[in-house]
């Protein structure tokens, strides 16, 4: 469980991020979404007691940050940016190290089995000066797994790995939110859209919106997109399908494909079907199209008053 | 304290993977082995035992003197990437966000480079052993111990020293050319003005230089404010250290 309350941090004069306040419950994962430089490394530090902030509060696990930090520092797994680790170390020495460091009663057991998870056992004895990008990101990880920890907290977990990866990591991310609290941050919107039950969207230290990614869509967007496809020129039956009811724009995408807009709630797709048959066209595709993710963010991030 | 022991011994095994840690432990054995090896030279070119009998080559000058000075620069290079290189690697977030206090991991790091010294300084125990059975009635063990232990001192201090700079720079370099400065500053500098100072202001010179205690070290006497002085610059460069820890958090 993590609850922030009005966080703020002051760098000098510049403020990274001001008063945000939000929750994560136990079994659910929250996505960090927002442009470099939003404020998401620095609010997901304060979260691991690495510094303090300036104002406001926050629990982890139960544990003020503050005042119990070693308590949060045992209960949370925290993978920074950029994945640090001990090039001069072996993969089992570095997290021994860390399990130590944890005071874990098993260190070799509990190594061996974060290994396991990002599936890296077979280069436990290898240095980890070479390893590549993406082993040493699913090191970092094993690292931030080592202890079970109850919260997860993740700065920018698939950055630099292959697609393979990426879908790797995100199923073993998606097997540890089932039963614990995991915060990450990304600017890959369809990952935050595929992995996450909420999205809190940052932009210049505030949080300009908060929802669940289906609902983000929904509400952002006023109205409902579908597209036709029809053979032979689409120009011809434009004319019919914009004298439907309800129907506020339509148009012929330069790839000869017919878009149009509705209300939404009120899907006039079947309606548009039967007008092309009808005006003797042969059907060949009908769908939908939401706005994308990627639009809602940059609608949000562009002009940040939307949502304040 | 446990964590302090954690720190400390996987920095004691990085020292025997780092080249720099290598080149100081092979400056050290050369000089005391050159040193030593001079010594016997002239033993024996003079042949006289009985003068030996009176002023037996001192292990001071050949193991304590000469390390004490390349512990000027060995202990800057040693410590110099203690905290600079965590944070350059940005290791220094994963142990600041573990369950470690700031001060155990400063108190770690200075040990895992007090352990390294120590033990080079034990192989260095060989030249005294050698010594012992070349001169009658033997070396005074006991002005020995006393060299040593005044060269333990140094070296916390040193490294302590180190260890504080390392945590205040971000770039090894800079801790190493900060730290070589401060140390000659207090072996050497700092007693400059005590000729043209009244008496006390003298005396409180000279006593802020490192160099005063080990010399009477080196001269088997050991004493209390010799004792004291290290003892607290060890302590100060240690809680520095921690500060500067505290300070990177805040800022």
């Amino acid at each position: 469980m993590i609850r922030a309350t009005g966080l703020t941090k002051d760098y000098g004069s510049r403020r990274a991020i001001e008063n945000l306040s939000f929750e994560a419950n136990q079994g659910e994962i929250v996505g960090f979404l927002g442009p470099n430089g939003a404020g998401k490394t620095t609010t997901m530090r304060i979260l691991t007691g690495y510094m303090p902030p300036t104002y406001g509060t926050a629990q982890v696990a139960g544990f003020d940050v503050i005042e119990e930090s070693m308590e949060v520092r045992r209960r949370v797994g925290y993978l920074p940016e950029t994945a640090p680790l001990y090039n001069d170390m072996t993969v089992y020495g570095y997290l021994k190290f860390m399990a130590d460091l944890r005071h874990l009663p098993n260190a070799e057991d509990m190594a061996d089995e974060a290994l396991d998870m990002v599936g890296m056992s077979e280069r436990a004895d290898g240095y980890i000066a070479n390893l590549s990008k993406g082993m040493r990101q699913r090191i970092g990880l094993a690292q931030a797994l080592l202890h079970k920890p109850e919260v997860l907290i993740l700065d920018e977990p698939t950055i630099g790995l292959d697609p393979a990866q990426v879908v790797e990591v995100r199923k073993i991310i998606r097997e540890i939110g089932i039963q614990r609290t995991v915060l990450l941050s990304t600017h890959v919107l369809s990952e935050a859209q595929q992995l996450c039950d909420r999205v809190l969207i940052i932009n210049r230290g505030r949080i300009v919106a908060e929802d669940s990614p289906s609902n983000l869509q929904a509400r952002l967007v006023g109205a409902e997109r579908a597209t036709l496809r029809v053979k032979g020129d689409a120009d011809g039956l434009l004319r019919s399908i914009t004298k439907i009811k309800g129907i506020q724009t339509a148009v012929v995408r330069p790839d000869g494909v017919i878009e149009f807009q509705f209300a939404p709630g009120m899907d006039l797709r079947p309606e548009v079907a039967r007008t092309a048959v009808k005006a003797g066209f042969d059907l060949l595709e009908l769908g939908a199209v939401g706005m994308s993710l990627e639009e809602i963010f940059l609608e949000l991030t562009r002009d940040s008053k939307v949502g304040k | 304290m446990r964590n302090a022991w954690i720190i400390a011994t996987r920095e004691y095994r990085q020292y025997f993977l780092s080249p720099v840690a290598y080149i100081v432990a092979f400056l050290i054995l050369l000089f005391a082995g050159v040193l030593f090896v001079l010594d016997m030279y002239i033993v024996q070119q003079q042949t006289l035992a009985a003068y030996y009998a009176v002023t037996p080559p001192g292990v001071a000058d050949i193991v304590i003197f000469p390390t004490a000075f390349l512990l000027l620069f060995a202990a800057p290079a040693l410590t110099m990437r203690l905290l600079s290189e965590e944070h350059r690697a940005g290791t220094l977030e994963l142990l600041l966000t573990s369950p470690l206090k700031d001060w155990e991991l400063i108190f770690g790091k200075w040990l895992g480079s007090f352990l390294y010294l120590l033990t080079v300084y034990a192989v260095t125990l060989i030249l005294p052993i050698v010594l012992n059975n070349f001169v009658s009635p033997g070396i005074d063990l006991g002005v020995m111990a006393a060299g040593y232990l005044g060269l333990i001192l140094l070296t916390a201090a040193y490294l302590a020293i180190g260890t504080a700079i390392s945590s205040f720079f971000n770039n090894q370099f800079a801790s190493f050319f900060a730290t070589l400065v401060v140390l000659l500053v207090l072996w050497w500098v700092i007693s400059w003005p005590a000729g043209i100072l009244p008496y006390n202001a003298a005396e409180f010179l000279r006593s802020l230089d490192t160099s005063t205690h080990i010399d009477s070290m080196m001269g088997g006497v050991i004493t209390l404010d010799g004792l004291v002085y290290y003892l607290s610059l060890t302590s100060l460069g240690l809680f520095l250290g921690t500060i500067a820890i505290e300070i990177r958090r805040w800022r």
